[in-house]
């Protein structure tokens, strides 16, 4: 089983913005006890997809070479509640992006209301920096794929977002 | 070159915003780590918000020098020696490392940085 908080992006522009989708199920176990008869997405999953959305938008934009890792959450506001049948898009921008870490402010929305909004900053580790190997390139690039990144993906010029040769 | 006032006033918005702490916590003499509680990892979001604010470059390691501290030529048993030190100071000048030098342990260093210094280090990187 793999930490998947999103199931497609549908907008993709390296090092600028990305826009992805979470649909919420009832068929997710967590749903099952968070609560009996009043099923809600813990915020706290929805800030993993906040960082999903975002810390693949920067991994992206640094040709993977980093391990992008979710440092902080340094500041998160949630205005309502989503529950199994919502469809949840994440805004992702990146506010600024250097060689040793990355901040980005994401917006959840549910349909044209705005459910969530966060900053999140990520540490860029160097391999052996602490963070273990936890996937294979071709792994890694499956789930790209699932994600339909390259499908919809743009790079800076506009340009169709290029499938890494790995 | 804006004042030492207004140095601290946009120091302050960086670190309020950094560290979730209350605007009345960041005083000139509050120490980053142990009164405002400041980890390793902020020290890097506080160099973002720094370098926005102000519109300076501040390279890996400026603010807190966290490759001496870790260095085995500069550190023995925990503690800094004098080649540590000298370091420190040569890249530290707007910190006051008075009291770090009667008892310069590692440990210690986390408490020694004040938001002063900060300010006093922004001025350097302005050029006053």
């Amino acid at each position: 089983m793999r930490w998947f908080w999103i199931d497609r992006f549908d907008e993709f522009v390296r090092g600028k913005h990305a826009v992805a989708v979470k649909n919420v199920s009832l068929a997710e176990e967590h749903m099952h006890d968070h609560f009996p008869g009043a099923a809600l997405m813990p915020n706290s999953l929805v800030v993993e997809g906040m960082a999903q959305t975002a810390g693949l938008l920067v991994a992206d934009a640094i040709d993977y070479n980093r391990r992008v890792v979710l440092a902080k959450v340094a500041a998160a506001e949630f205005h309502f509640d989503a529950v199994p049948g919502d469809s949840i898009r994440f805004h992702a921008e990146v506010l600024d992006l250097k060689p040793a870490g990355s901040l980005t402010k994401v917006k959840s929305t549910v349909g044209d209301r705005v459910q969530g909004e966060a900053e999140l900053f990520f540490a860029h580790l160097e391999p052996g920096e602490g963070v273990p190997q936890l996937f294979e390139p071709q792994e890694l690039l499956r789930w790209l794929d699932q994600m339909h990144i390259y499908d919809i993906g743009r790079d800076e010029a506009g340009q169709p977002l290029a499938r890494p040769d790995w | 070159m804006p004042s030492h006032d207004e140095i601290f006033e946009k120091v302050k918005a960086a670190l309020v915003d950094a560290l979730g702490v209350d605007e009345e916590d960041v005083s000139p003499a509050a120490t980053m780590v142990g009164d405002l509680g400041a980890e390793s990892i902020d020290f890097l979001d506080i160099v973002f918000r720094l370098e926005k604010a102000f519109g300076i470059k501040i390279s890996r390691g400026e603010l807190f020098p966290e490759d001496v501290l870790s260095s085995s030529e500069f550190v023995a048993n925990g503690k800094v020696n004098a080649a540590g030190l000298a370091a420190l100071k040569a890249r530290m000048p707007f910190a006051d490392l008075t009291k770090f030098e009667a008892n310069p342990s590692v440990q210690n260093f986390a408490n020694t940085l004040t938001v002063e210094d900060m300010v006093r280090y922004v001025q350097s990187k302005l050029g006053g």
